[in-house]
């Protein structure tokens, strides 16, 4: 791959067309792995090659970057990339990363899991570290299902959804994450559908680049199980609903962008500011209690390797 | 200024911008490629590919320009446009059909 | 290698047993923390959060509950440090899927328990040893850990610091099983100075990416050599069953391979791994008392007082007190059950660590429990009477 191709979010330019090429994002994809389990007209693939134009875009090392995911169908990412990947237990990706980022915080952690992984049995974790605004990228695809046991119902449900849990209707009220992650201190705070290609890729490069704690929801189709159930089609009819009825307001007020079942969906970004991490903000609470006595972690990041 | 100087000099117009790659046995026909093409490139195959999809087809290149919005849509990493930079660059003839890897 | 001297707090203190507990990681190397605040255990990640920030290098955080802690020290394992969480029972049940992540993916980590009266809230400020099980079978599946067992301040120290070592040996979850009151006990605790201290290494690979694969193993210990993120290996670790090179296979072959050797790196070497002290088993003729008490703990504390009574009394009753417990020392147990009339199992618990050895007396010898439900320690004289009834 040329590095201007490297650089750019297109693709390599040729004199004549080859006899064969080589698709860039392979070298960012365990492709011995490929095809993926994903279903067809899933949109969490589309997710993911978003991702990798992220990772050529953004310019870090990508040996520093690993990606930590739960369980669920979007917490098969962490198996499909090259990248030091660990696929952990239901609903617990956030802890893990906490663990990860702070014994080495050089790495770029990226969170990357699905609604009910991250918002139901992950909830309580989630909070903590947008309040703690530990350093990390939390990428939730809401597809509004549990995929992977067969579609029950999850915090993003909108009423009447059907669900396996719920045969009769979704009837909670679901959350609305952007004003759940705003709500909690988190820096960034950016929603599309996986309709809007170019702008998850510009929102992750972003995200990538962006310390403290960022979070970008992908709204995705799951066309086996939540479009199948309530007969909206496949992924395709998803994604054109998802173009007809998106709209982007970036800057919108996030308690506003709730979404109900089949409804408006907000895009854009809607948080972008700056805070301490959590990292900075114990380096100056213990440089102001013990001054001197205090080295600011990390202290010289000892290689264990060595001796 | 005269107006000879600011007369746009006259472009070789290229007439084969970009093309596609497809890898049929990773696809697993969802559509997106062929719905959001810009310029209406793309259609499925009669063929299927081992597991049963039909698989997208270049149907008109000179309508391609190498966006690559294809490759960026396909969650299967099945497809992906490039771009040429050779305005003499003609494809073959029959280079339409199937250009499964 | 030696411990490194800044983590290591040389002399002769007047400790309890969780701030014992504390030294002896930070001696061993530990150097992330993840806690959350349950008695009796709550003093452990006090100290640490005290001293994390003078000792360098080291960070505590306390987390939203233990589920979290157990996974977030796995987290820090994987970026590269030693680590350990603390808890209680009721915190010890909530990390139980963690301690079964962490023994299939091979992560080396401490659990430290400190046993309370139990189930549930229990008692929260009086002893229990009722968890010594669940340190063995708490999590689903098959798999192996180590556990030790403290009976003093002293102990604490060490065996917390053997805790590490051996859990970087063996790429395994190690429990630390004090209770309460070796947890809250006031004693001598002698830290050494670091170059007498051997602390064991991770086992690093020295195979370069593209080459290594995170569970190959390439020596005949069973135990894969490990890699740390960051250094550009672009591993992949999953709690699925998993091959040698970390992907998820789903079959049965894979899960057979994998459980036989994360269960047999224990079982295999469950001679060289556990560890116990005796008092008046064994003369050099190699005769044998003719009653064997087994506690642990601070149980084990009061059993000698109640073996002082009997001895008193002209019965020929010794002491065998495991201190790295899981694995139970299955090969002396088994040959004291030969020569014995009777082994007594003291323990704060309606039943537990009796099951193992009336299993590997296999009724050779008579076993008798004297447990009780917990919440204070044997009385002394209950354990004489039952090591003079079962004598005669």
């Amino acid at each position: 791959m040329s590095d201007d191709a490297a650089k750019s979010l297109t693709r390599d330019v040729f004199a004549t067309k080859p006899a064969t090429a080589t698709n860039p994002v392979d070298p960012y994809l365990r492709m011995d792995r490929m095809p993926s389990i994903w279903c067809g007209g899933c949109g969490i693939g589309t997710t993911v090659n978003c991702f990798t134009r992220a990772l050529t875009e953004c310019g870090l090392d990508l040996d520093k970057v690993a990606i930590v995911s739960g369980i669920g169908c979007t917490g098969r990412v962490a198996g499909y990339l090259n990248l030091d990947s660990f696929h952990t237990t239901h609903g617990r990706p956030i802890p893990f990363a906490t663990g990860l980022k702070l014994a080495n915080p050089e790495l770029k952690v990226v969170v990357y899991s699905g609604d009910g992984d991250l918002f139901a049995i992950g909830g309580n974790h989630f909070i903590h570290a947008a309040r703690r605004n530990i350093d990390l990228v939390v990428i939730c695809v809401n597809n509004h299902t549990y995929g992977m046991t067969g579609g029950q119902v999850t915090p993003t449900t909108p009423e009447p959804a059907i669900a396996s849990t719920t045969p009769y209707g979704a009837f909670e009220f679901p959350f609305n994450l952007p004003y759940l992650a705003d709500s909690c201190g988190a820096v960034y705070v950016a929603r599309w559908t996986t309709y809007h290609v170019r702008q998850i890729a510009r929102s992750m490069k972003e995200a990538l680049s962006k310390r403290g704690f960022s979070f970008i929801e992908v709204i995705s189709p799951c066309p086996t199980l939540y479009a199948r159930r309530n007969k909206l089609g496949d992924g395709l009819d998803a994604m054109k609903y998802y173009q007809e009825k998106s709209v982007i307001k970036h800057g919108a007020a996030t308690s506003e962008v709730g979404i109900g079942f089949q409804g408006e969906i907000v895009c854009g970004k809607f948080i972008d500011r700056e805070r301490e991490t959590w990292i900075e903000a114990y380096d100056r609470r213990h440089e102001v209690a013990l001054g001197a006595k205090f080295t600011p972690y990390p202290t010289g990041l000892v290689d264990a390797k060595k001796e | 200024m005269v107006a000879e100087d600011v007369k746009p000099k006259p472009k070789k117009v290229m007439k084969y911008l970009g093309t596609t790659f497809v890898k049929a046995e990773l696809c697993k026909g969802c559509g997106f490629c062929i719905e959001f093409c810009p310029t209406t490139v793309l259609e499925f195959s009669k063929e299927f590919n081992s597991k049963g999809y039909h698989y997208p087809l270049m149907v008109a290149e000179e309508k391609c320009n190498g966006c690559d919005l294809c490759g960026l849509y396909c969650p299967d990493f099945a497809i992906f446009g490039v771009k040429y930079n050779n305005p003499e660059y003609k494809p073959a003839a029959g280079a339409t059909k199937k250009e499964a890897e | 290698m030696k411990a490194d001297p800044r983590g290591v707090l040389t002399g002769a203190h007047y400790m309890d047993g969780d701030h014992a507990c504390c030294e002896g990681a930070i001696a061993a190397g530990c150097r992330f923390v993840a806690g959350y605040p349950i008695t009796p255990s709550t003093e452990v990640v006090e100290r640490i959060a005290q001293r994390f920030p003078r000792v360098g290098d080291g960070v505590f955080i306390q987390m939203e509950d233990e589920i979290a802690s157990s996974i977030a020290i796995q987290g820090a394992v994987w970026g590269g440090k030693k680590a350990m969480t603390v808890t209680s029972g009721p915190g010890f049940s909530l990390m139980m899927e963690h301690i079964g992540l962490a023994a299939i993916v091979e992560a080396p980590c401490v659990f430290v328990d400190v046993q309370r009266g139990g189930p549930s809230t229990g008692l929260p400020t009086l002893p229990g040893q009722a968890d010594m099980m669940q340190a063995r079978w708490g999590s689903h599946g098959d798999y192996e850990i180590i556990a030790v067992c403290p009976n003093s301040p002293q102990e604490s120290f060490d065996l917390t610091f053997l805790a590490f070592n051996l859990a970087e040996k063996y790429r395994v979850p190690v429990m630390v099983m004090l209770d309460e009151c070796v947890g809250h006990m006031h004693e001598r605790v002698v830290i050494p100075p670091a170059e007498q201290l051997d602390v064991v290494e991770r086992k690093w690979t020295d195979q370069k990416p593209g080459q290594y694969k995170p569970y190959e193993v390439t020596d005949k210990s069973m135990v894969p050599a490990m890699c740390k993120a960051g250094d550009g290996y672009r591993i992949h670790i999953t709690g699925l069953t998993h091959d040698e090179r970390g992907y998820p296979v789903m079959n049965w072959q894979a899960q057979e391979k994998l459980i036989h050797r994360i269960v047999n790196k224990i079982r295999l070497n469950a001679d060289e791994i556990t560890r116990f002290e005796e008092t008046d088993v064994e003369d050099k003729q190699g005769n044998v008392a003719d009653v064997v008490v087994v506690a642990y703990g601070i149980t084990s504390r009061v059993a000698m007082r109640g073996i002082e009574l009997a001895r008193a009394k002209g019965v020929k009753v010794g002491l065998h007190r495991p201190t790295v417990i899981w694995p139970f020392p299955e090969k002396r147990i088994r040959q004291l059950a030969q020569k014995a009339k009777a082994i007594v199992v003291v323990e704060m618990n309606y039943g537990q660590m009796y099951y193992e050895v009336e299993r590997l007396a296999a009724g050779k010898c008579q076993t008798r429990l004297l447990g009780h439900g917990g919440g204070t320690v044997h009385d002394p004289q209950t354990i004489c009477d039952a090591i003079v009834e079962v004598s005669r």
